[in-house]
């Protein structure tokens, strides 16, 4: 399922990275401990975090992740809004808890 | 393909430019053609010795070296050193500091992280003066 459609069909907010809406994602992976994630999170996955700073970025590229989503309404640093821009990660942000976008992600149709 | 050698700066607590090195690192052999599998252990490894260099040192650098049969990368920085590397190797050990844990890093995994990921791995460190991490990938069976 494309990033675009899931994030339309759960209602989360496009803060940067349009241009990579129409990547293929795949899974969900949430964790807020960088290097956990580099052992962890699957290539096509989204990642839940809460981390805002600009490495989150870094991260996701290196993993090819399909993109970053940040969850309770968090604000994310213009900076790291900038290198999502540059390296084409969208940044999602939503009011849910990580608990109740997991939910929504499986309902979703992302298992 | 020729050999080839590239050198990467790596600047101490400069936590905005962490990741830069390993990402050229990745483009780059993206741009050669090499295998996308390879590429992606290769740039966790070197993202994990690049954080480090970061965290824990005064600053050094990472230079990728691609020949037709490997692909190494040595990881040096100038600094304290790893008092007990069977310890550090160990996860969920961590000496970072609190501003380094409060944005996820830190985790205990860096080392394990690399090692699980390289084909062959060597750290060598020395008190005071600091570490040198080589990690190396096999581009043909045996090499």
């Amino acid at each position: 399922m494309l990033i675009r459609d899931v994030s339309e069909k759960i209602g989360l907010r496009v803060l940067a990275g349009n241009v990579g809406l129409d990547k293929e994602l795949t899974g969900l992976y949430i964790c807020d401990l960088l290097s956990w994630v580099m052992a962890h999170a699957g290539k096509g996955d989204a990642w839940i975090t809460v981390q805002t700073h600009s490495n989150v970025i870094a991260v996701a590229v290196l993993l090819e992740l399909a993109c970053v989503i940040v969850p309770e309404g968090i604000e994310v640093e213009e900076e790291t809004l900038q290198k999502a821009e540059v390296e084409g990660i969208p940044i999602l942000q939503s009011s849910m808890s990580a608990y109740a976008l997991a939910k929504a992600f499986c309902k979703a149709g992302i298992e | 393909m020729e050999q080839m050698k590239y050198t990467f700066n790596v600047e101490k607590d400069d936590f905005v430019l962490a990741g830069q090195a390993s990402s050229n690192i990745k483009k780059l052999l993206r741009q050669l053609g090499i295998d996308s599998g390879i590429i992606r252990r290769l740039a966790i490894a070197t993202y994990e010795a690049e954080i480090n260099i970061v965290i824990h040192s005064l600053g050094g650098c990472i230079e990728l070296e691609i020949d037709p049969s490997y692909i190494r990368v040595i990881a040096a920085d100038r600094g304290p050193g790893i008092e007990d590397i069977d310890l550090a190797m160990q996860e969920g050990y961590s000496t970072a500091t609190d501003k380094a844990r409060e944005m996820g890093f830190g985790a205990g995994m860096g080392l394990p992280n690399m090692k699980r990921n390289s084909d062959r791995f060597y750290v060598r460190s020395e008190k005071g003066k600091g570490t040198v991490i080589t990690i190396e990938m096999a581009l043909k069976a045996g090499a």
